[in-house]
């Protein structure tokens, strides 16, 4: 249903989709964290937006083939509550997003649209090796979450196309994710990291947050560790500190951190050394535990 | 239902609920109740005005705004429901917090077209006549607050988290109401009062 | 419903002095039926919008409202050729225009003015106002500015861009120590972040005059400013107090109100302005940044010999108070302590970053972060405690501060250090973690790993009450009289409930001395006389005390008209013995009994210029702080795991609001060391939202176990002693010495950023 010439409420992902191509400026809205600071500060005026919320296809999930497809306007409290089993890493950054009343609107859709560097969802989405599924009326394709992200605020998202779910590999082994702010709730990352290890297919996945004009994965620190890490002994003394080390320290060096009012890069790049270093020897831990 | 004209072409012809009295030779000032109307919306912003119906503390209101309208501006412009407030228009205070649905949201991040449909919750809708909720009691009870102006938001975040089933523990009470700021720092009575109010409801 | 803001409230449910009674206004409150400042409406009413310099500091060669004035919907466009009567104002010191003619001198600035018949119609109206700008080099650094060579920001004042020199020269001035310790502090630049944003609504009156209904801390005040810069007499510039969203000095000095009133007047129409946080961070003045320099000497005993400091305060683009944040800095300076030899410089400067002017602390915060960082130096370098040098040193009655002033009533310095040191330690964090208990909390940034506890104290001393002779006085109307078959007490002051629950203890005291239960609180308007600033902790001492006072004139005139007695209680004419002599009703009858009184405190001096001397302060109060701290020292996080505080109040007036002043300013002293700060660079504000600027939330503040002494203040009214900011003083210092403790860093800047712990 089509309420005013700028605000589009459709009621099925088909109707979205040809609204989306019909009006290629309409923004997306659907948690509205991030688009309602824009128009409530008149930094942006869209032509048109365009009511994610009432698209039933979009709020659900569901398990296919080994991977979980998380509908975009799913929100965040309900990752927390279902998925901590199976998407475990997105659950513990879902949790860290924004306060309770936010986590009861926004989801992975709305940090995919706007493709900030700071989005709480994109390191563990980076680290399990995501998809992200995108539609328009000219049809689904799945884009890798690597090759999302192309710019600060700016992604692989075509005009006339909406980010429809991600596709995320159930956990096949222990994850984490950990975020640098300096208050200790309702604050936006200085700098974050997800981890995730795949002990069947023994490798490892990062995700660095607020490092860089957009999310990174630290290729050289998964080689590495997935090289380094001893999947045959898995115990918890097994992980030797050089070992956490170095990991730490390559992850560091793939970040492309900015001074800015929330951090200096010089404390990012540290930081995000201290959060690999941990939050892989916390894995690994888990690793052991099983 | 109330269901309001259509607004005029400017804010001072249109028609309006309170009227002057002699109690001032400047007439009477009042916490809003009805319409200040966005008359200019039209014709500065860039968009139509649209019908909506809002259901709110179990009333229907129909209203014509502006579809960029937030769902926070139209309770306190349009249905004169200034309860929620305003303290940050960016979803980093909680002072405008509500229900819809039940579920605890920040009604400065969303619009009122969005929230259609919804049964939409403000702290003035809590009580029962002249008697308060009990969440409310408990704030009076363990004087939660002192300036007063994140209030109704804790209030309305506090109801959520026991609902929710998030108010087992002072930690647990404290990661769930960590979406509401106090800047007179009654942290440490808010959380008292929340333990208390769900205790009291578990009883 | 929502109520008008001009309706009285009435306390019953009793509750006498020491009590703590439910506040009158806490059904409201909890109801959302209190009407805030932003939550007036009146018919046809018109929304104000203002439009405000992005220089820190530039020449304004042309404006041209033209554009603006074309918008429908627009009904005025205003700017500086516009203002009535005087283009300043100020509070000490009127150099501020209400509109910036020639030259802007901080971002944010207002220059033009805006009604429309719609907000965002006035705000998108008041941007098309085309001004010129000719950018000039902002000044931006305090030392820099004091320099010869610095460009004068106020060519009228004589004393370039100082606004104020303070010198403090007590004992011999180059005394010898066995022990020094010297050290640079600085301190950021905080926000008040009040949660309720400017805001107010001015009503043009018949007479040509306007109603002006606002959230402030003080109505005469802006009364007088207002007045002026409209060019009207004060009878015709009404005040009346809209609700109050917190705050914490911000209220202090205008914001909105001489546009509202110039608006409406223009306009003949109702006038809103309502700041949006963003603007908030602009419309109003902050706690001066500081550096501070000093240098302790002592014995090797301990004894401090003398204390040297210079402090530079950075006032911004406008005095506000400077001058007054600047002598309590100075006289302050030294801390509670017995220093024989002191010696003070205080700058107060202009520059062109934001104003600064009145938070809570009021100059005296600034300084306590240095002293109390000299005292924990000096410690380390006599091998003594931190707790045992400074109850070694600590003032108690009867000490001289630096100013000659002679301490004349309680000080129980050393008792508060060491009933905080006596607490019991809360338990180390030990496996399995609550993450929530932890540094960094849910965000997972640690187990337990690098988690290092870290002890740290602060004490310090905050003057009560307006200072260095200023005739510091409120008012108050107390009528008695038989309404419905029950005497009723009201009680009027223009003192501005801003949430510290003013509203609740006068009706307190109205109860103790009149012995009636019901009593109605009138809404604080300019019809009163003045009640002074809800600031410098001093209404429940000095509204408070003209409302007792105003009482006990009442009451001698019932027991007058009585023709016995010796007292009122439980609504009877009492004997001395407490026997009943008569019924309250029946002796008032059908006649109120009607008192105004202004009461002033004991006068206090003016400094001495050349050596900083004088009876400057009427009290002196004093809190005290442990901070337990559990700081991730690998990334420099910060979890305060508990706040103790000590605190004299005299007398405990209400004991829940005690304890509320006490959390609130422990918190905002909590926010100074480990989040809040403007961050302005070139003179720009680069974080002025609630994104950026972050105040502490419930899981950044932990339960503080408190002990309130009342040891009574002879001079004060019930003994009382002034209760707001001394918590904020302490706090600060307390907080980054157990990071200090924990970490083995210096950390001389408040706030503690991550960096500077792993930097």
């Amino acid at each position: 249903m089509v309420v005013s010439m700028d605000f589009l409420r459709p009621a099925s992902l088909a109707e979205a989709l040809e609204l989306k191509a019909a009006n290629p400026d309409a923004v997306p809205i659907a948690g509205g964290t991030d688009v309602m600071v824009e128009l409530n500060f008149d930094k942006r005026r869209p032509a048109a937006l365009l009511d994610l919320g009432r698209v039933p296809e979009l709020a659900t999930w569901r398990a296919e083939n080994g991977r979980v497809r998380l509908g975009a306007t799913v929100p965040y409290t309900r990752i927390v509550d279902e998925l901590g089993d199976v998407l475990p890493g997105l659950a513990m950054a879902a949790r860290t997003v924004g306060s309770p009343q936010i986590r009861n609107r926004a989801g992975v859709g709305g940090n995919l649209g706007s493709a900030s560097p700071a989005g709480d969802a994109h390191p563990p989405l980076l680290a399990t090796g995501a998809d992200v599924e995108v539609a328009s009326t000219r049809g689904t394709r799945t884009v890798p979450i690597g090759e999302f992200f192309l710019g600060p605020k700016r992604s692989a998202l075509a005009a006339d196309e909406l980010v429809t779910a991600v596709l995320v590999p159930v956990a096949a082994g222990p994850q984490q994710f950990a975020k640098v702010g300096t208050r200790n709730a309702m604050v936006i990352a200085v700098c974050s990291f997800g981890l995730a290890l795949d002990t069947t297919r023994r490798t490892v996945g990062t995700g660095i947050g607020s490092a860089g004009p957009v999310p990174l994965r630290a290729a050289a620190a998964e080689d590495f560790a997935a090289e380094v890490l001893p999947w045959d002994e898995p115990a918890a003394n097994t992980l030797t500190d050089d070992t956490a080390k170095e990991f730490g320290e390559l992850v560091a060096a793939a970040a492309r951190p900015i001074d800015d009012v929330r951090g200096s890069a010089a404390y990012r790049r540290h930081a995000l050394a201290v959060l690999a270093r941990r939050t892989l020897r916390w894995a690994w831990q888990d690793v052991s535990g099983r | 239902m109330t269901d309001e004209p259509a607004p005029e072409s400017s804010a001072h012809t249109r028609r309006t609920v309170l009227k002057s009295t002699a109690a001032a030779a400047a007439g009477t000032v009042v916490a809003s109740h009805h319409t200040s109307v966005a008359s200019a919306e039209t014709a500065h912003t860039g968009g139509a005005r649209t019908r909506v119906t809002l259901s709110v503390n179990g009333e229907r209101h129909r209203i014509a705004i502006e579809p960029r309208v937030t769902l926070l501006d139209a309770l306190r412009d349009r249905l004169g429901l200034t309860g929620t407030k305003k303290g940050c228009d960016r979803g980093e205070c909680g002072a405008c917090t509500v229900l819809a649905d039940g579920e605890r949201i920040k009604s400065c991040l969303t619009l009122a077209v969005m929230r259609q449909g919804a049964e939409i919750t403000t702290v003035e809708g809590l009580t029962r006549g002249d008697d308060l909720h009990p969440v409310q009691e408990a704030f009076i009870r363990h004087d939660a607050f002192q300036c007063g102006a994140c209030t109704p938001g804790q209030i309305m975040s506090a109801v959520a988290c026991i609902d929710e089933g998030h108010a087992g523990s002072e930690a647990e009470i404290r990661e769930w109401m960590s979406g509401n700021l106090c800047r007179c720092a009654a942290y440490q009575n808010i959380v008292a009062a929340v333990a208390d109010a769900a205790e009291e409801g578990r009883r | 419903m929502s109520r008008a803001t001009t309706e009285s409230l009435t306390a019953t449910g009793g509750g006498r002095v020491g009590d703590s009674p439910q506040r009158p206004d806490g059904n409201l409150k909890v109801r959302g039926e209190f009407a805030y400042s932003s939550d007036l409406w009146h018919e046809d009413m018109l929304w104000g919008a203002t439009l405000r310099s992005p220089h820190p500091h530039a020449r304004i060669r042309g404006l041209d409202v033209g554009p603006a004035l074309a918008v429908p919907g627009v009904y005025a466009v205003l700017t500086h050729s516009d203002v009535p009567g005087e283009n300043l104002y100020g509070l000490e010191h009127p150099d501020q225009p209400v509109l910036a003619g020639d030259v802007v001198r901080y971002q944010g600035e207002p220059v033009a003015i805006v009604a429309a018949d719609h907000p965002e119609t006035a705000r998108r109206a008041a941007a098309r106002v085309r001004v010129d700008y000719e950018v000039l080099e902002p000044v931006t650094d305090a030392e820099t500015a004091l320099r010869a060579d610095a460009p004068v920001l106020h060519p009228t004042n004589p004393d370039g861009n100082l606004v104020r020199h303070v010198r403090i020269r007590h004992g011999d001035p180059a005394p010898a120590a066995d022990v020094v310790v010297s050290g640079e502090y600085t301190v950021g630049m905080q926000d008040q972040a009040f949660l309720g944003p400017e805001s107010g609504l001015a009503v043009p009156a018949e007479d040509g005059g306007v109603d002006l209904y606002v959230a402030t801390q003080w109505l005469h005040a802006d009364q007088r400013q207002v007045a002026r810069a409209l060019g009207l007499p004060a009878e015709r510039v009404r005040l009346h107090l809209a609700g109050v969203g917190g705050a914490f000095g911000a209220r202090e000095d205008l914001s909105m109100q001489v546009h509202a009133c110039m608006l409406a007047l223009r306009t003949g129409k109702p006038v809103k302005i309502v700041y949006g946080r963003e603007e908030s961070f602009f419309g109003h003045v902050h706690r001066h940044p500081a550096v501070l320099r000093y240098e302790h000497g002592a014995t090797r005993d301990g004894d401090l010999v003398y204390v040297r400091a210079e402090m530079i305060l950075d006032g911004g683009a406008y005095a506000s108070t400077t001058a007054a944040v600047t002598g309590n800095a100075a006289t302050l300076g030294a801390g509670p302590y017995r220093v024989p030899n002191v010696h003070v410089d205080c700058y107060g400067v202009y520059t062109n970053n934001p104003p600064c002017g009145a938070m809570r602390g009021f100059g005296a915060v600034q300084a306590c972060f240095a002293y109390e960082s000299q005292m924990d130096k000096l410690a380390a370098a006599l091998g003594m405690s931190e707790v045992d040098v400074r109850v070694r040193n600590a003032v108690e009655q009867g000490s001289v501060m630096p100013t000659g002033q002679v301490v004349d009533s309680a000080a129980p310095v050393a008792e508060l250090l060491a009933l905080v040191r006596d607490r019991p330690m809360p338990p180390a964090p030990s496996a399995p973690y609550d993450l929530r208990e932890l540094p960094g909390g849910v965000s997972n940034t640690t187990h337990g790993e690098g988690v290092v506890r870290g002890v740290g104290y602060g004490v310090g001393v905050k003057n009560v009450g307006f200072s260095e002779g200023f005739d510091d006085y409120s008012t108050a109307r107390v009528r008695l009289e038989v309404v419905g078959g029950e005497p009723v007490a009201s009680v009027h002051t223009a003192a501005a409930e801003v949430g510290q629950g003013l509203v609740t203890l006068k009706a307190q005291i109205a109860r103790t001395e009149l012995g009636v239960e019901r009593v109605v609180i009138l809404p604080p308007d300019t019809s009163v006389g003045s009640a002074g600033s809800s600031s410098a902790s001093r209404q429940s001492y000095v509204t408070g005390g003209a409302v007792r006072a105003a009482c006990e004139e009442v009451r001698a005139a019932v027991l007058a008209r009585a023709g016995a007695g010796a007292g009122l209680a439980g609504g009877k004419v009492v004997s001395a013995g407490g026997d009943v002599l008569a019924d309250l009703v029946e002796v008032l009858g059908g006649e109120p009994v009607e008192r105004t009184v202004e009461w002033r405190h004991r006068p206090t001096e003016a400094l001495d210029p050349s050596t900083g001397k004088g009876f400057a302060h009427v009290q002196y109060a004093f809190a005290a702080h442990r901070a337990v701290v559990d700081v991730d020292v690998e990334l420099g996080l910060v979890r305060v795991v508990e706040l103790a505080c000590a605190q004299d109040v005299g007398r405990a007036m209400n004991p829940d609001a005690v304890l509320g002043q006490i959390q609130g300013g422990s918190a905002q002293g909590l926010g100074l060391a480990v989040m809040e700060e403007i961050q302005v660079v070139d003179g720009v504000v680069r974080n002025p939202s609630f994104t950026d600027y972050l105040i502490p939330t419930v899981l950044d503040m932990p339960t503080m176990p408190i002990d309130v002494l009342e040891y009574a203040d002879p001079h004060a009214p019930y003994g009382l002693r002034g209760v707001g900011e001394p918590p904020t003083l302490s706090s600060t210092p307390a907080i980054v010495a157990a990071i200090r403790a924990a970490t083995g860093r210096a950390l001389t800047r408040a706030p503690v950023r991550p960096e500077h712990i792993v930097g």
